[in-house]
């Protein structure tokens, strides 16, 4: 056991962060496509994948990385669309399981297809130069493109957040997910909401993918173990609720971080104890309203 | 089509379909079965054997196969998993009667190959680190092990940095049977030599995210830093470790090196690491018989085999050599005939099996990566090399060899 000193614990506790800064950006996605329409995305890890491929191929194009950051997104979002109106759209009102049939067997089509496509050998995809270094912190030197990746993702939630809290679209989409009943009854047409929320939620996915190619490498099978800890985030933090992904994404952040501080064996499971134990003191988790995931 | 051709055709086809094993072992190519993780973070390496194993059975064909009968390798993806290694090897002695396997990448999934082959009864020549595979009680009279292991690289390569590198350690190891077993072996090295271990981290293998492990080592503030990091994890955490400026506080040195992952990294992340290989190409300027087989590998290829293609090589090789001085493809004779004919040279100097465990004994070298690659492929400059010696094993006995 090393020394606990402070300055130890806040470059542990900052490290924490930053993991748990790409859980936030998966989950909120998965948050996002299920309060409004009850879809548990299991393909979300498989677009995240495809956001990192689809990275790497127009980053050999255009030699940018930020023109990377920017095409990706955008990319596999409108792949989104494409597989809400093609796949996902015939199955609304018959309840959560088909979607989530659909969406396991998407994913797995989807890892194989680009390992057809790409091969199955990894890619390795870096950060542009100027973030290539580390930044003195004081308590620590830190990698510039993990603090990159911190600070995309505020501006990302920043920029949700006024999308939901300040335009009409944002209004009609916290209505959605409140009552689809009574916003339909208001003469509505939820369906082109619904088809963009999902479009949005998938560009994020595509966009933590691209983020996260740097700091692990891009592979076929890198969404599959994400995104289980992101649902376990979603989990926690309450289905549905876009605080409670947020708030739960950092704590399961920094939970793996301390955890692989002081047990390093134990950081695999430690995520699923948390979640247990959430779901024993609150069946919907820390911000879920009781009830919506029926 | 009249009725004589078509009773004739027939009874072809019902003989081919009806009496298949007995008739195709005998006359038909021999068969050698190849799991390997053709998927997964051990990619690259797999397929450097699988080159290495594909210019081996091309080369015996082309000198008319072994014992008048054409050589097919078949190649199996056990996807890194133990469950699908077992399942593959098992498939490929049930359904494709293959008389002979080698192959296996990663110490857990050769394990479950060899249990496989042991029930069948078939050689296994393992090509991939492992200390158990040639001890007890996972070993067998007709388990061959050609690849060097955590023990032999770790006593050779351990000694060599304790003293050179620094005595302050600390070990980052993917926690499974190689990582375990080498955090196991360099830290014994080192505290025999009189150092320090100041403390390790185990990861899971194939998840490759340092950030949260680094600050605890960096406060620790190590002289050398083991990565016992294998395949794709390697890269990414040399990465992280130049990212944190890490590379800069500390030694950092490897079990392994691999030709394909530090090309991938740049020579940039690798220079300067040290670690041990059991071949590496630019021995072909010293040594003949490396020649030979860089040259017909860089033919066919297009680029320079690493050492785990000599693996792949040899393991097949060793097959066929058995075989011819068996004049049987049973296993045990096989087997046996290689014991009493231990020496072989196929691919970088003298080896042989050591009787009483089946294991390969061969020389190994210490090598650091070059700031600047020296053309195309040249990642690597020796800096030592260590001949084979039975004294960096465990003995006989210490195996549970009686």
């Amino acid at each position: 056991m090393p020394d606990i000193t402070l300055s130890a614990l806040a470059a542990q506790l900052f490290t924490g962060l930053v993991l748990g800064g790409i859980l936030v950006l998966l989950a909120i996605g998965l948050s996002l496509i299920f309060g409004l329409m009850t879809v548990v995305n299991f393909a979300h890890g498989s677009f995240f994948m495809l956001g990192a491929y689809t990275g790497f191929f127009v980053l050999g194009y255009t030699k940018s990385f930020w023109a990377a950051l920017v095409i990706a997104p955008l990319v596999v979002g409108a792949f989104g669309l494409v597989i809400e109106r093609l796949l996902i759209r015939p199955l609304y009102g018959r309840g959560p399981d088909d979607p989530l049939l659909l969406t396991f067997g998407l994913s797995l089509v989807l890892v194989e297809a680009v390992k057809l496509v790409a091969g199955k050998l990894g890619l390795t995809l870096d950060p542009p130069a100027v973030l290539a270094g580390a930044v003195d912190l004081g308590f620590m030197k830190f990698p510039a493109y993990r603090l990159f990746v911190l600070a995309v993702t505020a501006v990302v939630l920043v920029a949700l957040w006024l999308f939901l809290e300040k335009t009409n679209i944002g209004l009609i989409v916290r209505a959605g997910s409140r009552d689809a009943l009574m916003v339909r009854a208001l003469g509505i047409d939820l369906g082109r909401v619904w088809f963009l929320v999902f479009g949005l939620g998938i560009a994020m996915a595509g966009l933590a993918g691209i983020l996260a190619g740097p700091l692990r490498g891009v592979y076929a099978e890198m969404g599959i173990e994400i995104i289980i800890e992101a649902f376990v985030v979603v989990v926690v933090g309450g289905m549905g609720s876009l605080p409670g992904a947020i708030v739960a994404g950092l704590l399961i952040g920094e939970v793996i971080s301390l955890t692989t501080f002081f047990a390093p064996k134990l950081a695999e499971i430690v995520v699923f104890i948390v979640m247990a134990v959430v779901l024993l003191a609150r069946p919907s988790g820390l911000f879920g309203e009781a009830g919506l995931a029926e | 089509m009249n009725r004589r051709t078509f009773l004739g055709s027939t009874t072809a086809a019902i003989s081919v379909l009806g009496f298949p094993a007995i008739l195709r072992a005998q006359s038909g190519p021999l068969r050698i079965g190849f799991p390997l993780p053709l998927t997964g973070p051990f990619a690259a390496i797999a397929a450097d054997q699988k080159r290495g194993a594909e210019l081996a059975m091309d080369e015996l064909n082309a000198k008319g196969g072994v014992l008048g009968r054409k050589v097919e390798v078949l190649f199996r993806d056990d996807e890194l998993k133990p469950a699908t290694g077992a399942q593959r090897t098992k498939e490929l002695i049930e359904n494709q009667n293959v008389d002979f396997v080698v192959g296996g990448l990663a110490a857990h999934v050769q394990m479950a190959i060899n249990e496989q082959t042991k029930k069948a009864g078939k050689l296994f020549i393992s090509i991939s680190q492992s200390d158990e595979i040639s001890a007890k009680p996972d070993t067998s009279p007709i388990t061959f092990h050609e690849a060097l292991n955590p023990t032999i690289t770790g006593r050779a390569v351990g000694s060599w940095a304790v003293q050179n590198l620094g005595k302050k350690w600390w070990v980052v190891y993917a926690d499974y049977a190689w990582g375990k077993q080498n955090n196991a072996v360099f830290s014994e090295v080192v505290r025999k030599a009189g150092g320090t271990v100041l403390g390790n981290t185990p990861y899971p293998l194939g998840k490759p995210e340092f950030s949260a492990h680094i600050p605890k080592i960096q406060a620790a503030k190590p002289e050398v830093l083991l990565a016992a990091t294998p395949g794709a994890d390697g890269v990414a955490f040399m990465k992280q470790a130049i990212s944190f400026g890490m590379k800069k506080e500390m030694k950092i040195l490897v079990p392994l090196h691999f030709l394909y992952y530090a090309k991938e990294g740049g020579a940039e992340l690798y220079a300067d690491v040290y670690g041990g290989t059991n071949f590496y190409w630019e021995l072909a300027e010293t040594n003949p018989q490396a020649k030979k087989f860089v040259d017909a590998f860089t033919k066919k290829f297009g680029i320079p085999p690493d050492g785990y293609a000599g693996y792949g090589y040899s393991g097949i090789l060793e097959v066929a050599r058995g075989v011819t001085l068996a004049k049987s493809t049973d296993s045990e004779k096989v087997a046996e005939t290689l014991r009493k004919n231990p020496t072989y040279d196929h691919y970088k100097g003298k080896q042989y099996w050591r009787a009483c465990d089946n294991k390969a004994f061969q020389d190994l070298w210490l090598v650091k990566g070059r700031p600047q690659n020296k053309g195309e492929w040249g990642y690597f400059e020796v800096a030592g090399k260590v001949a084979a010696d039975e004294r960096l094993e465990r003995t006989c006995a210490e195996k549970g060899h009686a």
